[in-house]
């Protein structure tokens, strides 16, 4: 699903982020990625979506080489990717329905089905009933789940998310790491960067450890 | 397909327009700002439009005064009239008689008392000729006028169209610096969108990331800010009309009263239809460059591909 061979990005005044890095991640994979920060985490997660181009080696999405994408491939690209952050990165002004629907509007999809998918992802993250709110009014769990609604709404094949229990406390992380289990089992990939150990210990699934720019521990299972 | 695009255009549209709502000081400020800039030229070419149709007005009656020599008597006047009648390019020859002249003169020029004084008529018999439409332009008139000096009996011929002749050189001169002033007042329109664009994608940046991030196309990220210049323009463009219409209606009746003392119909006109559609479109479409510019400028720095 996701292919990184012989990945470096270098940094004109921070220096190398990557270096060599190769792995690959199975389609419908679970995957977390740890390190400490400034390990290179974000810096991964950030070629995959293009929002940034690797200095050198192969990056490869769904088998396409993400090398042989124009600028203007690029919306199409990232519609394939769900991507949750940290500081939940919602529009304020507009309401949670709104945050949600955003990629499907964006994608130019009939209003309809743009209703009917919103509503469905707000259900899946148990927050149907606030789709009129604006995001301010929820508390921080909640934001992030709005979040990710939004990140799935498209039905991408494929979820990143950087630090997405970042600032939440432990029993709201394990709420939003079985959200992350539900897509999981339903055949969506997922790529999840987190130092939050613990919960990674518990729940079982493959671990890439990243220590300035290199990966050196993988716990695959493959 | 199609209806939902149209249906996206329609919705970015009202969104542009709520959010102008929403924060009604800087629209009002900007949209004056447009106004200002559009309704000075606008007034300048409704003054010039009306001075030209004066003067137009003026220019029907205009024709030849040819004096004749001071010994030539009222027969031998009509005699040659009578002459000249034959000629195509004269429509009509009025013979203004020494007395009438006289008459003429002293109600005219308030000198009655001083006319009096004088023992002899001093007038010559005035013919006024009246040119054939195709002898109106400046070149055939001056030389029907050459040809009828160069008779015996002319003392002078004076060309009443000499005046209008310059007033129409001041109107052309005036028409150009009319554009030029309306394509600098143009530019100032750009700017002012220009820049109240940029300020709107400053106070958007988040959105206009998070919209990057979630697959937006750049055509539909640029699109409210786009309807946003467009609409800044439209209102500005309304406004200016609405101003110039006021002015014209406030001027309604002074320039009545003036007509009236001059004893002509002639009524101050405004922007017409045309008028109006090309002050709105061009309103909009500098609306949309200004957009389209700025825009083009800051939404690539926020989101370096």
């Amino acid at each position: 699903m996701i292919r990184f061979e012989q990945v470096t990005k270098r940094y004109p005044q921070r220096g190398d982020a990557l270096k060599g890095l190769s792995f690959a991640l199975e389609p419908g994979e679970m995957v977390f990625l740890t390190g400490h920060s400034g390990a290179g985490k974000s810096t991964l997660l950030r070629l995959i979506g293009l929002l940034e181009r690797p200095t050198r080696g192969r990056v490869t999405v769904n088998g396409r080489d993400l090398a042989s994408l124009s600028r203007r491939h690029i919306p199409a690209h990232r519609r394939e990717i769900g991507m949750i952050f940290q500081e939940h990165r919602l529009l304020p002004e507009h309401s949670v329905f709104d945050n949600v629907a955003l990629p499907l509007v964006a994608a130019g999809m009939h209003r309809r089905e743009i209703g009917r998918r919103a509503r469905a992802a707000l259900d899946q993250v148990g927050l149907l009933r606030f789709e009129r709110a604006l995001p301010l009014t929820l508390s921080s769990g909640e934001q992030q789940r709005v979040g990710i609604a939004r990140a799935v709404v498209g039905r991408p094949p494929v979820i990143l998310a950087d630090e997405p229990t970042g600032n939440l406390d432990p029993a709201l992380s394990r709420e939003i790491f079985h959200l992350f289990e539900r897509f999981h089992q339903v055949g969506v990939s997922l790529l999840i960067a987190t130092h939050d150990m613990e919960l990674i210990a518990s729940m079982g699934h493959r671990t890439l450890r990243l220590h300035e720019g290199r990966l050196v521990a993988d716990s695959g299972n493959w | 397909m199609l209806q939902c695009w149209a249906s996206h255009h329609a919705n970015a549209a009202l969104e542009t327009f709520a959010r102008l709502v929403r924060s009604p000081l800087a629209t009002a400020m900007t949209v004056a700002a447009i106004a200002i800039a559009l309704a000075l030229p606008a007034t300048l070419f409704v003054v010039l439009d009306n001075l030209e149709r004066l003067g137009g007005g003026l220019q029907r009656g205009a024709g030849l005064s040819v004096f004749l020599q001071p010994e030539l008597d009222e027969a031998r006047a009509d005699e040659l009239a009578t002459r000249l009648q034959a000629h195509a390019e004269i429509t009509r020859i009025d013979v203004i008689s020494r007395e009438q002249g006289l008459a003429e003169f002293r109600d005219y020029s308030g000198l009655g008392a001083a006319l009096d004084q004088l023992s002899q008529n001093p007038l010559p018999v005035v013919m006024a000729i009246y040119p054939a439409p195709q002898a109106q332009a400046a070149e055939p008139l001056a030389k029907l006028a050459a040809s009828l000096e160069a008779l015996t009996e002319v003392d002078f011929a004076r060309l009443d169209t000499q005046w209008t002749q310059r007033f129409n050189a001041i109107i052309a001169l005036t028409t150009n610096a009319a554009r030029l002033l309306a394509a600098a007042l143009g530019l100032a329109v750009l700017l002012v969108v220009g820049n109240t664009i940029r300020l709107e994608i400053e106070n958007r940046r988040g959105e206009v990331q998070v919209m990057d991030l979630v697959g937006a196309t750049p055509a539909f990220i640029r699109r409210p800010f786009l309807y946003s210049g467009a609409l800044h323009g439209l209102l500005g463009g309304i406004v200016a009309w609405i101003m110039v219409n006021l002015c014209s209606h406030l001027l309604q009746g002074p320039v009545g009263r003036l007509a009236s003392l001059y004893s002509t119909d002639f009524a101050l006109t405004s922007l017409d239809l045309h008028a109006t559609l090309v002050l709105l479109a061009g309103a909009v479409a500098m609306g949309t460059l200004g957009s389209w510019l700025a825009v083009g400028q800051h939404l690539s720095r926020i989101n370096p591909h």
